[in-house]
């Protein structure tokens, strides 16, 4: 079957000409003698949508990449306050590096406010501890594109799910090493290459090992050095939609990479119970936004940008997927009426 | 050397982590995009369609409106128009489409008049098609159907052959919500009556009308703005709404409000013990969000899969 686009502009002018479109009415003034029945309710569809987000839920699906050590699974248990990672699901820590980058997702749904969430974590665990580290981000690179590719399987079955399922990448928290100094070349073509599919946001791991002085230092030297090779983090600037997102994601933008300590242990500090690190020097208070950046890092991929991911994934980077897709392969995949069978070789 | 980049507005209570405030950032992106939602009305001459509309959303859609006479009637075919509307309410921005279908049923014989009507709804669905299996699909325009109000005369004792085989030809391409127009010609109890044959023809003839979805009994919603308090759970027992629009205000009691003045008495449009106008928009207007997901979900992909089996391999 040739591509679909010709087939549809044929069939177009067969259709009845255009509707006469009137030109668009503003909708006059209300009178002064309107009372309260001058009101429609049109507003009610945000209750409406409100409403349909909390019945169906939602993915979210995190991937974490770093050097074995740099405290990546205990991260992503202190930004969900679950046993959510790989830390938690049976993994030894004693057990060997891998010889190879390895990709494990696992999933749990955790439920807040009436709202019910399908998050994946996905671990890479070996990226970046071999002698020779060279494109050790191509089986990364492999599993994000993997992901888009079932995606679009699934938009062009011709009896497609109602809700595709969502296993694409929505964040990928890349953990540099608090060395003090600079990024690594690892660091560096890792960004380079997965900055553009998929929305990197960098943190400073185990910012507990700095001062304030060093911490600062670094993050602008970090920051300075990611601007020169080109790299875009999430929020990229070229996908701030208006002045009040710029603004926003400005501020945000300048205070990144964040400088984070995770942890899933209590501790009593003042009365209350507070995740955190205990040494003989004090406790460092995961929390507290005068010991480390946490609370910030999970405001802005929690509580803010949480949407926002997952549409820069749909509408950005899987766009860019697709469109790679329909130019190399001359048109969309064949739209066969597709068994379960031959759903696989179609492609 | 912190600088709080966020007003900490949001709780802090151990184990709180903070993803329930999703539906308040996907609140705020639907709300700067704004929403957009096409509604079709269907029925013969006369039934007070363009009038309905006006009273439904407050505005005159029709400003210099030429009504043909009979004999330039027979030379017309069924019309499609489509206006659109912009309408803000407290901060929500709604841009809605109605398509008129002026001449259906008008002709001697009305034979084909719903075809270019289906024909109008394809076209719509196969622009989508076209445009969500294009390149750029960045700003896919949604010019579907989303509801068709079908207007049922009051003058008869039942549904007509035309009102029958409509709805049987487009059940599976709308959301058909039927309408007694010019309920003011009838009693309550002629009301009842002819609602009841409707719903009988309907279910004896397998048409598929809008089902509103169940409203769950504890939270059953109450409208209480627009209405004396409604329950939305019973809203569905109205169907079809018999209603009555009006372009005039009349002064009743010191205000002034839609209605029909008659010898007789004032019809109130707004008023819920004279017709169903309250509960039609309520219900229209609550359920935009079902509509619309219902077109998608059902009617758009069935269209799809018809269309791609046909030009499959």
């Amino acid at each position: 079957a040739g591509p679909v686009e010709s087939k549809n502009e044929a069939a177009m002018s067969e259709l009845v000409p255009e509707p006469r479109q009137k030109p668009v009415v503003p909708m006059k003034p209300m009178g002064i003698n309107a009372n309260l029945l001058g009101y429609i309710g049109i507003d009610t569809i945000i209750e409406q949508m409100r409403k349909k987000t909390m019945k169906t839920g939602f993915d979210f699906n995190i991937m974490v990449v770093g050097q074995s050590g740099l405290g990546k699974s205990t991260l992503v248990n202190t930004l969900f306050k679950s046993q959510v990672s790989r830390k938690s699901s049976g993994w030894n820590r004693e057990e060997k590096i891998p010889k190879t980058v390895e990709i494990k997702a696992i999933g749990h749904v955790i439920e807040e406010g009436g709202v019910k969430m399908k998050l994946t974590v996905i671990d890479t665990p070996g990226f970046g501890d071999q002698i020779n580290n060279e494109n050790c981000w191509e089986p990364i690179e492999k599993y994000i594109n993997e992901q888009y590719e079932k995606f679009l399987k699934e938009e062009v079955n011709i009896a497609r799910k109602k809700r595709i399922p969502d296993t694409r990448v929505h964040c990928c928290l890349y953990f540099i090493s608090p060395t003090g100094h600079s990024l690594r070349p690892l660091d560096l073509e890792f960004m380079k290459h997965l900055s553009k599919v998929v929305n990197i946001i960098p943190v400073i791991a185990k910012a507990d090992t700095m001062t304030l002085e060093e911490k600062t230092e670094f993050k602008q030297r970090v920051r300075k050095e990611l601007e020169v090779n080109g790299i875009e983090f999430y929020p990229q600037k070229e996908f701030d939609e208006d002045l009040e997102d710029k603004t926003e994601n400005d501020k945000i933008r300048e205070s990144m990479p964040f400088a984070v300590v995770g942890s899933d242990k209590e501790y009593q500090v003042n009365g209350k119970r507070v995740l955190g690190r205990k040494t003989p020097w004090g406790i460092i208070e995961v929390e507290n936004l005068t010991h480390c950046e946490f609370a910030l890092l999970r405001d802005f991929v929690i509580r803010t940008h949480l949407q926002d991911l997952k549409e820069v994934t749909h509408n950005i980077h899987y766009e860019t997927y697709r469109a790679k897709r329909l130019n190399d392969n001359g048109g969309l995949p064949p739209m066969t009426v597709e068994t379960e069978e031959n759903h696989e070789s179609n492609l | 050397y912190t600088h709080l980049l966020f007003s900490r507005q949001f709780s802090d209570s151990a184990g709180y982590v903070g993803f329930a405030n999703l539906p308040n950032q996907v609140h705020r992106k639907s709300v700067k995009k704004g929403f957009e939602f096409t509604l079709m009305v269907v029925g013969e001459s006369g039934l007070g369609k363009s009038t309905l509309i006006n009273s439904l959303f407050l505005t005159d859609l029709y400003p210099e409106r030429y009504i043909p006479g009979a004999a330039e009637k027979i030379e017309r075919t069924v019309q499609i128009e489509a206006s659109t509307v912009e309408i803000e309410e407290r901060g929500v921005k709604l841009r809605l489409t109605v398509v008129d279908t002026p001449g259906y049923g008008d002709a001697i014989n009305s034979q084909d008049c719903f075809k270019t009507i289906i024909q109008y709804i394809d076209n719509q669905f196969e622009r989508y098609l076209h445009d969500e299996s294009g390149l750029n699909r960045r700003h896919i325009i949604d010019n579907r159907v989303h509801c068709c109000f079908y207007f049922i005369s009051p003058f008869g004792h039942g549904l007509k052959p035309l009102d029958v085989e409509f709805m049987k030809a487009l059940h599976g391409k709308v959301n058909i919500v039927p309408v007694i127009a010019k309920a003011d010609t009838l009693t309550l109890k002629e009301r009842e009556r002819l609602k009841r044959r409707v719903l009988d023809e309907i279910s004896e003839h397998g048409i598929r009308i809008y089902q509103l979805p169940d409203a769950d009994s504890d939270e059953d919603e109450e409208f209480k703005e627009q209405t004396r308090v409604l329950k939305a759970s019973l809203i569905p027992t109205f169907i079809p709404f018999a209603v009555i629009g009006s372009n005039q205000l009349i002064e009743v009691k010191g205000k002034k409000i839609r209605g029909r003045l008659y010898p007789w008495g004032v019809v109130e449009v707004e008023n819920p013990e004279h017709n169903d106008f309250l509960k039609l928009r309520t219900m229209l207007v609550t359920h935009m969000q079902d509509l619309q997901e219902v077109t998608q979900d059902l009617h758009y992909e069935n269209f799809r899969s018809e269309r791609l089996k046909r030009t499959g391999k």
